[in-house]
This record gives structure tokens, sequence and C-alpha cells, in this order.
């Protein structure tokens, strides 16, 4: 069975809206570095797309980069969300705002 | 070639200066007193070996100019570091040199406690440098720079005792006072540049004798160079800062501020009396500013009850009638006057520094008196200086004195000479006042602190040396007699002759001789009669006229008016600057810049909302434009 293009490309927009959603609404640190990895897998998706279209391995070899590049992230994220909850019992965002003016 | 090394007249000095100046503080007193009298001994020496050569030259050369380097090389304009040899020049030189070697050698004595005695030499060493390149120079602007130098010693040794308030109010009034003078010299040198594209001066009065007499710009030149004169050589209206300039060290006073730097202005307008002859309306301006400011300033010598301010009226007085001399055409007259003047009135400093050297420092002539026989040999070169000064045959001042009055009254006005006379006659009266309130009298001094002692020899010798000068100096010029007058036979080829020598019956000179003769000797009797004999006169005289003698006294308060007039518009107006201008417009424009900034970045920092979340917001907004530009385009 040939899954057409555009069902990709269908699925993968609307995993990256939903991320892109997620991060601009959620207000839980750990939400906001789960939609970050739904954006980046909604990417990954886009590239098996293209590579099962241009019959080019290009784009599968990009996926496992990008899967690196992810794990590496919420290794780094999350070690960052426990010192933030250590510092100050809090994960949510609204109260981490030491940035302001 | 002869007369190469005339550059070493003012280099000694010069390295004088750099070696008191420099390491002065290491070394003793001594060497610091043998270094600075020995480069002006040296310089004196070299300027007595060109006299002597200058004398053995072929007849028919007139000048001799020797070029050093070129200072200044910038399209047409060219200034050269070169000396300029001519009779004038070396009549200066001379005197300039002499006098100050014996003063430099007086002030080893004088200025032997001072701690500031290294700091002392290396001034006084560079005004000698200063003031030698100003007689030397043969364009203006090199003249010039020895011009602003002999101002800028002057302003260093007037306030010399910088500790005290009166001294550097006086150093800076005289430099300020000289500054508008100087500014007057500058824009001569200006006009001179730009009508004859040349500031040589042999140069320039070859081409000005090409212009017609009277013409406008020769006059306008000629009388902007005076206003450099009027400032530098203490003429009305820029006398005021000579009398202040009494606060520097006695010796100072002598050197600078009676025998050397206030003669500049005789000399640069003798220096151009190629083109004074030219403008006749200048010249009249010369002679009345001169006139003029002889007899007012021997009028407010005649109250002044401090030696040196006497001395300093007196200064001024007699530089009144070197410009009267030089206004009436008799440039030679004015030089001749200006070398005789060096010697008596250095002497009278001098003398007038050991008097108060003898009291401790005392100045006030009313706590003097009976200091002759304490200190005689100061009595008797004061004495030959104050004849001198007076106008008494044989002595120097007479036959400069006598020739002025004599040309101003052939070659001028009826009105310069009864001027000039009545000054002559008031030089005499307030000259002897000085002695008899000083030497004769009751001693007025404290007899319990104060013991008068006669100065130490390095003081004294330099007094009978300018003694001897102011004895016998005049003879050189000695009228009447065809051919004796070897100083104006010396000097001529320097100065332009207004017109043709005129002989006058040896009857009427002599007659004038004896006339002014007569008058000195009617002031000194009345000196006399009024200080020695009868003492309560002068008491009367002020009690009968308050008023006048008031106004003499205040020196016509001519101070207070140019304060209220000149000085305190000035501050005024700076007053306004500052707190006006400078503080509400230019810092308002400063701060009200700084807090727009400020405030627009209060507006602007209200975007970091500190939530991560905005930032997202706006990189995404941010990505969609441009995705969205890129696309679209």
């Amino acid at each position: 069975m040939v899954v057409p293009l555009e069902h990709y490309l269908g699925v993968s927009v609307a995993l990256f809206a939903l991320g892109v959603i997620g991060v601009l609404v959620r207000r839980n640190v750990l939400v906001i570095l789960m939609c970050v990895e739904m954006m980046l897998n909604a990417v990954n998706l886009a590239f098996i797309g293209f590579a099962d279209y241009f019959k080019a391995v290009d784009g599968q070899m990009f996926v496992f980069f990008v899967m690196t590049v992810a794990a590496a992230e919420v290794a780094v994220g999350l070690a960052l969300v426990v010192a933030i909850f250590r510092n100050r019992a809090t994960v949510y965002v609204d109260d981490l705002n030491l940035l302001k003016w | 070639m002869m007369m190469d090394y005339v550059w070493l007249i003012p280099v000694f000095p010069l390295i004088g200066f750099l070696i008191n100046g420099l390491v002065g503080k290491k070394l003793s007193k001594n060497t610091v007193g043998i270094i600075g009298s020995a480069v002006i001994g040296l310089s004196f020496l070299v300027t007595v070996k060109i006299f002597f050569e200058f004398l053995n030259l072929p007849p028919g050369v007139k000048a001799v100019e020797k070029t050093v380097f070129t200072w200044i090389s910038s399209g047409a304009f060219t200034a050269q570091a070169a000396f300029l040899i001519d009779p004038l020049s070396l009549v200066m030189l001379g005197v300039v040199t002499g006098v100050s070697f014996l003063i430099h050698i007086y002030s080893v004595g004088y200025m032997h406690d001072d701690p500031g005695f290294y700091r002392y030499f290396s001034y006084l060493n560079l005004f000698v440098f200063s003031m030698l390149l100003l007689v030397s120079a043969n364009n203006f602007l090199l003249m010039f720079v020895g011009w602003e130098g002999v101002g800028l010693c002057s302003y260093l040794l007037i306030g010399f005792w910088y500790e005290k308030q009166s001294a550097s109010d006086a150093g800076k009034k005289a430099f300020v006072v000289n500054r508008i003078g100087d500014f007057g010299f500058l824009l001569g040198i200006f006009l001179i540049f730009w009508t004859f594209n040349t500031i040589n001066f042999r140069e320039v009065f070859d081409l000005a004798a090409k212009y017609p007499v009277g013409s406008g710009v020769i006059t306008a030149i000629t009388l902007l160079l005076f206003v450099g004169a009027i400032g530098k050589s203490a003429q009305i209206p820029l006398y005021v800062w000579l009398p202040d300039a009494m606060e520097g060290p006695t010796p100072v006073s002598a050197l600078i501020h009676a025998a050397t730097m206030v003669t500049a202005g005789v000399y640069m307008v003798a220096r151009c009396s190629a083109l004074y002859v030219l403008a006749p309306f200048s010249l009249t301006v010369v002679a009345v500013i001169g006139a003029l400011t002889a007899i007012f300033a021997a009028t407010m010598g005649m109250a002044q009850n401090d030696i040196k301010r006497v001395l300093a009226y007196s200064t001024v007085s007699q530089l009144g009638y070197m410009f009267l001399a030089c206004g009436v055409g008799a440039f030679v007259s004015g030089i001749f006057h200006l070398m005789t003047h060096a010697f008596f009135k250095a002497l009278l400093f001098l003398g007038a520094g050991s008097v108060s050297h003898a009291l401790d420092g005392e100045l006030d002539m009313r706590k003097m008196g009976a200091m002759k026989k304490h200190i005689p040999i100061t009595y008797w070169t004061f004495i030959i200086a104050t004849l001198a000064i007076a106008g008494i045959f044989p002595f120097a001042g007479f036959f400069s004195k006598d020739e002025i009055l004599f040309y101003s009254l052939v070659d001028g006005h009826l009105l310069y000479w009864g001027i000039a006379t009545t000054a002559a006659f008031i030089t005499a009266f307030y000259m002897f006042r000085a002695v008899f309130m000083t030497f004769y009298g009751e001693a007025r001094w404290d007899h319990h602190h104060v013991h008068p002692h006669e100065s130490p020899p390095v003081m004294t010798v330099p007094l009978m040396i300018l003694a001897a000068l102011s004895a016998v100096g005049g003879l050189i010029g000695f009228p009447i007699i065809e051919g004796a007058h070897k100083f104006k036979e010396f000097l001529a080829p320097s100065i332009a002759p207004l017109h043709a020598e005129v002989h006058h019956a040896m009857s009427f000179e002599i007659i004038m001789m004896i006339f002014s003769m007569a008058v000195a000797a009617v002031g000194i009797y009345t000196a006399y009669k009024c200080y020695v004999k009868t003492p309560e006169l002068p008491e009367k005289i002020t009690e009968k006229f308050p008023a006048t003698y008031d106004y003499v006294y205040n020196k016509y308060y001519v101070d207070e008016l140019y304060d209220a007039t000149i000085v305190e518009p000035i501050k005024q107006g700076s007053d306004f600057l500052w707190k006006g201008v400078d503080d509400k417009v230019v810092d308002g424009a400063v701060n009200g810049s700084a807090g727009t900034v400020a405030w627009l970045s209060g507006v602007l920092r209200k975007l970091e909302t500190g939530f991560v979340q905005n930032y997202a917001l706006a990189i995404l907004i941010g990505v969609v434009l441009v995705t969205g530009y890129l696309i679209g385009r």
C-alpha cells in the first residue's frame, strides 16, 4: 500500500500545530517540553514522507540526527526542570519570570 | 664667515634656562647663581665681539642677516629663524645683555635666602633668551615669539611669590592687559603679510617705500603695531598693569619692568620707523599718547608712598617720553633715552632693592628716612641715578631727555614741549621727594628691631657699575658740537628719517638746555623745600586741596574706572554665560537628551515581560512573517 505524500504532510502539519499551541498556551514546563518533542517529531514525519516520495534515504538519515538532538535536548531540559523545581518548588512558567523588567 | 655665531647670543641664556630649570633643584645656590649669570655674561661677550666686527665691516654695508634655518615654509609664506644685525639691534643687544648681566649678579645677593632661587634664575634666563630673540629677529613673526616669551616670563616673575594673593593677581593682570596689546600687534602682522606678502623687516620696508605718504593701509598697520606697543610699554590706556607688577622681586622690576621688556614697544616703533614716517597720522597718535602718558604718570608718581611704585610710575612716564620722541620723528632720541633710561632706572630699582634689603623688606617710604649714613654706597649711586633721571648735566639722562625736549619743540608742537617740560619738572620733584624721604630727615623705622646694614659687594658692585654708566653714558650722544653725537651717527642707518636734518643755531640749543636744567633744578628745590626744610608743608597743601590730593593719591581712580566699565561687565557677561547659557542651555540639552532616552527605555522595557511564552510567540510571529514574505515574494 502506498501512502500518498499529502497524508504524511497533513498529519505532520497537524502535529506541528498542536505542538506550537501547546508551547504557547500550556503553563507546565514538562508539558511544554513534551510539546517541543511533538514539533520535532512532526518534522521527522515530514522528512520520512519526502524520503518515501523522492525514493531517497537522505530524509531518513536526517531523522536519526533529529532524534539524537531531541534526546539530548530532553536530557538537558529535564535536568533544568529538576533544578528549577528544587530551587523554587514550582514547574509553572507563570512563576518563572525572573527576567521580567 | 664673520658673525656666523650670532645665534650663540640667545642660545646661551636658553642653555642656562634648561640647566637651572631641569636640574637646578639639585644644584647648590652658588652653582645656580654662577650658571645663571655666566650664560648672560657669555652672551654679552659675544655681543661685544660682534659689535667690533660690525664696526669693521666695509663702508656701505648697513646690516647683516644671518639665517640659522627656515622655520616655517608654507606656500607663499616663509618665516626664517634668522637674525638681523644692524646698529639698532646691536644697541638693544648690548643694553639687554649688559644690564641683564649686572642684574643677574645683583640677584645672587638679593635672592640668596629665597627657597625658589633656582626657579628664579631659570625664569630670568628664559626672559633674557626671549628678549634677545625679540630684538635680534629679522622678521615680525620671530619678533612676536620673543614678544610673547617676555610676556610669559613677566607673568611668571611678577607672580614669583605666588603664595601671596596680591602677587598672583598682579601677574594675571599684567598677562591679561598685555594680551589686549598683543592682539593688536598680531593683527598688524597679519595686515603686513596680507599687504606685502612677506614678514621680513627689510623686504617690508623696501616695499612700503613705494606707497604714498599717508596711505590708509600703512596707517592701519602702524596703528595696530602701536596697540601692541601700548600694551607692552605700559602707555595710556593700558599702563595699569605696570604699577601692580611691582609685586615681583625688585631685580625683576629693574630688569623687566624698567630696563628691557617695557622698552620693547619703543624698540618696535623705532624698528618700523620706515613705516611710521609714511603715516603722519600714526606718528601724531604716538606723540600724543606718549606726551599724555608722560605727564599723567608723573603726577601719579607724586603721591605714592611705596618707593617701588614711585619708580614704576616714573618708568611709565619715561616711556611716554620715548614715544613722544618717536612720535615727532626723533627715533634716535627715543632709543637714546631708552638706553640711558635702562642704566639709571635699573640702578634706581636696584638701589630701592638695596634700601629695602637694609630695612628687612620695607618698601613704604614713610617708614624710612635718615638712611644716608647707614648705606652710603647705595645712597651715592641712588643720587647719581636720580640726578640722571632729573636731567642734570652731565649725567646720562640730561642728554637724552634734553634731546627729546628739543625735538618735541622743533619738530613737534609747542604743546608737546610744554607737556614734556612740565613732566620733567614733576619728575625732578617726585624723584627727589623719594630721595629725601628715604635718605634724609628723621629715621622713621623701628630702632629696636631693624638694624640697617649695607648690602654685600655682590649687590653693591653692580650698583657702582650702573652708576658709572648713568653718569657718563650720555656722553656718546653729545649735542651741539658737529660730529660729537656718536650715537646718532651709529644708529642712523637703521632709522628712516622723517625729513632731512635741519641745522639749528647753537645758541638756541644752549638756551634750551639751560632752560630744561633750570626746570629740573626748580623741581629739586621744591622737593627740598617740601620734604627737608619744612616737612609740614606737604600736609598743609593736602589739607588745602583734599579732593585733588585724594584724586591723585588714588591714581585718578583709573583702576576703579576700568573695573566698573570693563572688568565688571565682562564678569557679569561671563556669569550669564556660565549660569544662563552653560548651566541651562548646554547642560539642559545634554541632560534633556539623556532624560528622553531614559523615558523611552522605560516604555520599551515593558516588552520584557519575563514570560517565556511571550518570547516564544514573538519568535513564531517572526518566523511566520519572514516565511510569508519569502513565499509571497
